[in-house]
């Protein structure tokens, strides 16, 4: 007799198990894993799936924040309460502290950006936790070097990922060995889609940082973008801030995330406009992709996540 | 929304990416920034089209050799499904990204160029998909309008290739006549060719039935992670997480857990969101049982009417990835099956593919990159699966060199060797 299947599952049923699967995987065959939580709402979904992944246990691994010292307080403040709520163990990489002792330094000028230190202090923190595989939240469809990308990305003692070394990854059998001192960033939402990400945040009524709505803030244009007046970017000669009905599409250091003009209040609202958009997320609201066509990829091989 | 998994197979010059791209294009999933970026690429570079490819080629040497080197994954969605797409290069590492792009393909799409016909590579990429253990093929006979819209062209390259089909083991193979670059039935029927009465790609693509694909008969949980809460809460709480890889699961249910095969009743399946009723694949979940038997990570949880093979001298097909070393008899690899890690030693090397011919060569020492053939091995501890064929997940596995931890093997189980 052929047993029948109780039901059809969503695609989105479908990316949560999957996204359970590699994070328990890494659970179970890894020695010190810690989760990569940006307070953006690509971590926020994936600090959710690890929660479900280990209910009724806690999470078994540490979240850590590179914390660029440029944040927005609400982002912070929702780390906080999250991490509370999990009772889960939170590491801070500061930025500000690896200037402060000369580790690291700053760049100077309106264009300045602690996008490239985050990586410094990144990599600085995961040989202090001695940690062998890091979780991030990024996704496929984000950007054209992260398409090949594979789930489990392997890092030699740099942090420097090798495009045209990559392991082949085949079913859902993971290769996680790796030698001391080398560590693998691990992807578990890498076949989300930002569409994905918002309507699983519907569905599951997850909570996430009030930035993500429009509401009234000032901000500067600059290369055709909105940047927020916090008072750490100085400007160039012709921008003028202004307040503006604005949200944020991605949430990352201020100096690199843009926000958008919107009308978008809650979740529905933001769906829709999603669903309607002609242009990226990265397109819209990040700087740290218009270098060049090879921006990310070549951050990558630095040891960016 | 379902979601549909499907591998891309072919070269540039049988239009793949014009094909991926006018389904990108079509369905509204290219944004305007993306295609800004690929019309000023392609303009720098002298091209009279926007060279699709450019979307898919991410990364900078694939952009300046003109090459793609890698699997790479794309998503869209219509209102009826959600589309991953893994887009396989057809010259560089082919059969190694070929095999990987397909390892998890509910459906592959092979471009035929009209007027070349079944060409060798069209007989790799099929027997490929088939060894894959892909469900569902759909030849895009495509160029039609370099052929007039001619019927009787399509139905030579059909009737050629069904002949050659026929000799593998698929289930479902769907033919359509098709002009990638104008258009005709991608996403819209084309009425250039009113002979044609099957449905346009996408809507294929949108209806395909796939909710069978899976092997709902014999019951497979391997356990890949204990969960013990260790909080007031939950003192006694001792749950088996894992991915169902087969069959349907319930609360009640008689079930053994192997290695050993002790017998025992499912008490609960547990989710975050509550417990379900059912659990099947590929559905996460946490199972209790009503016995306190040791069971840990790289155990399975078996319906009791159906043990899977147990094993540890077993025959499969392998494909070599890598060009550092080759597979010989006596090579000694880490092997991962399921959730379960061991050793394995190889003892044979039984035959080479000849993929042109599909005739196996059987006066081998062994296998070199991107070789297909079949191998039995010795493993430290027996594995615990079913043929390839009857189920992907339980009868698949991979093969680590130790020595530099690359995977270097992509192993389909075919049965135990009797001793």
């Amino acid at each position: 007799m052929t047993a029948t299947l109780p039901r059809e599952l969503t695609h989105l049923e479908v990316l949560e198990s999957e996204s359970i699967h590699i994070i328990r995987e890494v659970a179970a065959e890894f020695e010190k894993p810690a989760l990569l939580f940006s307070g953006g709402k690509d971590s926020i979904v994936m600090l959710r799936l690890a929660e479900k992944a280990f209910w009724p246990a806690r999470i078994p691994f540490p979240v850590v924040h590179i914390d660029t010292g440029h944040n927005f307080p609400e982002v912070i403040e929702y780390r906080d309460k999250r991490v509370a709520e999990l009772g889960v163990k939170l590491v801070v990489g500061s930025v500000e502290d690896a200037i402060a002792a000369g580790k690291v330094v700053e760049e100077t000028g309106p264009r300045a950006s602690r996008n490239r230190l985050q990586t410094a202090v990144l990599l600085e923190t995961i040989a202090a936790g001695k940690y062998d595989a890091v979780f991030g939240g990024a996704r496929r469809d984000e950007e054209k070097a992260r398409a090949k990308e594979r789930v489990y990305s392997f890092r030699d003692e740099f942090g420097q990922w090798d495009p045209k070394n990559q392991r082949p990854e085949l079913w859902d059998l993971f290769n996680g060995r790796r030698r001391v001192g080398e560590h693998i960033r691990v992807f578990p939402i890498s076949n989300w889609t930002e569409l994905d990400i918002w309507q699983y945040i519907q569905d599951d009524g997850i909570e996430i940082p009030s930035i993500y709505f429009a509401h009234e803030r000032p901000v500067f244009e600059r290369d055709g973008m909105w940047m927020a007046e916090m008072g750490v970017m100085p400007h160039l000669p012709g921008e003028v801030v202004q307040n503006q009905v604005v949200r944020f599409r991605t949430v990352g250091d201020m100096t690199c995330t843009a926000a958008v003009s919107s009308d978008a209040r809650t979740v529905q609202d933001v769906i829709a406009e999603i669903a309607a958009t002609r242009i990226t997320e990265r397109g819209a609201s990040r700087a740290d992709d218009k270098f060049s066509e090879a921006a990310m990829e070549d951050r990558k091989r630095e040891g960016y996540f | 929304m379902e979601l549909l998994r499907f591998a891309t197979v072919g070269s540039v010059d049988d239009g793949k990416s014009t094909l991926i791209g006018r389904l990108l294009y079509d369905s509204k999933s290219i944004m305007q920034d993306q295609w800004d970026a690929i019309e000023h690429t392609s303009e720098q570079r002298g091209e009279e089209y926007v060279n699709l490819a450019l979307l898919t080629d991410g990364l900078r040497a694939e952009r300046e050799q003109g090459i793609t080197i890698d699997v790479a994954y794309r998503y869209f969605h219509t209102p009826k499904r959600k589309f991953i797409i893994a887009d396989t290069p057809g010259h560089v590492q082919y059969t190694r990204n070929m095999v990987t792009g397909a390892s998890t393909a509910n459906l592959a799409l092979i471009l035929i160029d009209a007027r070349q016909g079944v060409v060798e590579q069209s007989r790799r990429h099929a027997f490929i998909s088939a060894l894959l253990g892909i469900p569902h093929l759909v030849v895009c006979v495509n160029k039609m309008d370099l052929v007039d819209y001619e019927e009787s062209a399509f139905n030579a390259v059909r009737d050629e290739f069904a002949a050659f089909a026929s000799k593998l083991d698929v289930r479902d193979v769907t033919f359509i006549p098709m002009s990638a670059l104008a258009g005709d039935n991608v996403v819209e029927p084309s009425d250039r060719m009113p002979w044609f009465t099957g449905k346009p790609l996408l809507e294929h693509l949108e209806e395909v039935e796939i909710a069978l694909d899976e092997d709902l008969d014999g019951r497979r949980f391997p356990v890949q992670y204990v969960i013990r809460p260790m909080r007031e809460e939950y003192h006694d709480y001792r749950g088996y997480a894992g991915k169902v890889a087969g069959g349907v699961f319930r609360a009640g249910d008689a079930v053994a857990v192997f290695p050993g095969g002790r017998r025992t009743t499912i008490s609960a399946i547990d989710t975050f969101d509550g417990p379900v009723e059912a659990a099947a694949p590929p559905m996460s979940v946490t199972i209790r049982l009503a016995d306190d038997i040791d069971v840990s990570r790289g155990n399975m949880i078996v319906g009791a009417d159906r043990a899977p093979i147990s094993a540890q001298h077993v025959e499969g097909w392998v494909c070599w990835m890598t060009d550092r070393s080759r597979l010989t008899p006596g090579t000694r690899l880490a092997i991962k099956h399921t959730t379960h890690s061991a050793r394995a030693i190889v003892t044979g090397v039984l035959s080479r593919l000849e993929i042109n011919t599909l005739a196996e060569d059987i006066d081998v020492d062994g296998l070199s990159l991107n070789e297909i053939g079949r191998v039995t091995l010795r493993t430290t501890e027996p594995l615990f699966f079913d043929p390839y064929r009857e189920n992907r997940h339980t009868g698949s596995f991979i093969l680590i060199d130790e020595a530099t931890n690359h995977t270097v093997g992509a192993g389909m189980l075919l049965g135990a060797i009797e001793e």
